[in-house]
């Protein structure tokens, strides 16, 4: 990125000025009932955007912010691009968006404003974990590794200041970089069949990191074969949104969940009555989930389908478990183990709902 | 069953059908109690048909619209 014509970055005299991008939450606007607002401009910084500003020092201004809700932001069409108008009508020199921590839809957001902004020429970075699933669609835009939670704002945004810092003086960033890098040429002493042999023999020694190339985050899944006819099949409802019984008998955890569980369907009612069961799911407000389980665990409309043929047989419990920051190698491990238990109990099909 | 249609790409789920929100997966509060339940029964359809259909790589199944 260069710098804006006629300005000297981090010269005396001319200021860096910074737009910031908050979600709702961060922005003091309200919580989840606030996750539908769209976008809004505010002067100057808000929220962790004073520290930031603190931070940054002289020679920086945090001039604008720009609030989003969750929800807007993750799911109307042009949401980036009406952030970054926003942003672009306080005549930023950089957009720094985030922390998002684990939070997926404010990652999503975070990573998709700092696109859009680059796509402008508007030099820009994001902060978020690097298990946040938004992370990848910032694209080559830089992003630095924050906390997990938002108990780790200050150590957050003490990586991120010097990140910004960076970005408007056109220097790469380095340090706490997570995601994508993009490729720079090197001149190297060895050629490739030396480096070539250097890998190998760092295999034989057991580094099995080494790399020139780091291979692409995307899954690679091979997908089951389809199931002939569910109408005779044996099907699974399973989900990642924390239904439980209302008790929580088993502690499942609102976030970062270390364990799965299963709870038999009570075989007298059509579907989950409200009151008996609830959701423990710690990243979206559960008072719909509550009202009506049949819209995390879906067991009324099933049982329906199974009457009228379109369901072979309904095995009987339900898989649970949260989504909500779940490392990476939980989760896989959590699929695996579900995979491995449904095929023993014979199960062909599992529907999944995911929040 | 999900709402970020592009996450679960990115993850490599092979069968995908969009919901109408995060916090209700399988459910839609906007409608009366009768249209609801016909949303739950057609995105379950929905679910079915993609299970029973070949894919190479994620591919989304949308819900038909309403009649």
């Amino acid at each position: 990125m260069t710098a804006p014509e006629g300005r000297s970055v981090g010269a005396a005299s001319v200021t860096v000025r910074v737009v910031h991008y908050l979600n709702q939450f961060f922005a003091g606007a309200g919580g989840e009932d606030a996750a539908g607002s769209p976008p809004a401009r505010h002067d100057g910084p808000v929220g962790p955007g004073r520290r930031l500003a603190q931070l940054l020092g002289d020679g920086f201004e945090v001039v604008a912010t720009v609030s989003c809700g969750d929800d807007w932001a993750a799911t109307t069409p042009g949401a980036a691009d009406a952030i970054v108008d926003l942003a672009a009508e306080a005549a930023p020199d950089v957009v720094v968006a985030g922390p998002a921590f684990t939070s997926g839809r404010y990652g999503l957001a975070c990573a998709r404003v700092v696109a859009a902004a680059a796509a402008r020429g508007l030099p820009a970075v994001a902060s978020m974990h690097e298990d946040n699933p938004g992370l990848d669609e910032a694209g080559a835009v830089p992003v630095v590794a924050s906390g997990p939670v938002a108990r780790h704002m200050a150590a957050s945004l003490d990586a991120l200041a010097p990140a910004v810092v960076a970005v408007a003086a056109g220097q790469p960033v380095v340090e706490h970089r997570i995601g994508k890098v993009p490729r720079v040429a090197k001149l190297s002493r060895y050629n490739a069949a030396e480096r070539a042999v250097h890998l190998l023999l760092a295999r034989l020694h057991g580094d099995t990191a080494a790399t020139e190339v780091p291979l692409p985050r995307f899954d690679s899944v091979t997908p089951a074969a389809p199931v002939a006819d569910p109408g005779h099949a044996l099907v699974a409802l399973v989900t990642e949104g924390g239904l439980v019984p209302d008790a929580n008998p088993d502690q499942l955890e609102s976030a970062r969940a270390t364990k799965w569980l299963r709870y038999g369907f009570d075989d007298h009612g059509r579907g989950l009555a409200p009151g008996r069961y609830r959701s423990v799911h710690g990243g979206f407000s559960t008072v719909a989930a509550n009202e009506d389980p049949n819209r995390i665990v879906p067991l009324d409309a099933a049982r329906r389908l199974v009457d009228q043929g379109a369901i072979g047989r309904l095995h009987g419990e339900w898989l649970v478990t949260t989504g909500n920051g779940t490392s990476v190698g939980n989760a896989r491990r959590f699929g695996v183990e579900w995979a491995g238990e449904l095929r023993r109990l014979g199960v062909q099909a599992a529907l999944l709902t995911a929040t | 069953m999900c709402n970020l249609v592009s996450i679960a790409r990115r993850v490599g789920a092979p069968r995908i059908v969009p919901t109408r929100g995060i916090p209700w997966p399988a459910g839609d509060p906007s409608l009366p109690p009768a249209q609801e339940a016909d949303w739950r029964e057609r995105l379950l359809r929905t679910a079915l048909a993609a299970v029973a259909t070949h894919v190479e790589g994620p591919t989304v199944f949308e819900v038909a619209a309403d009649e």
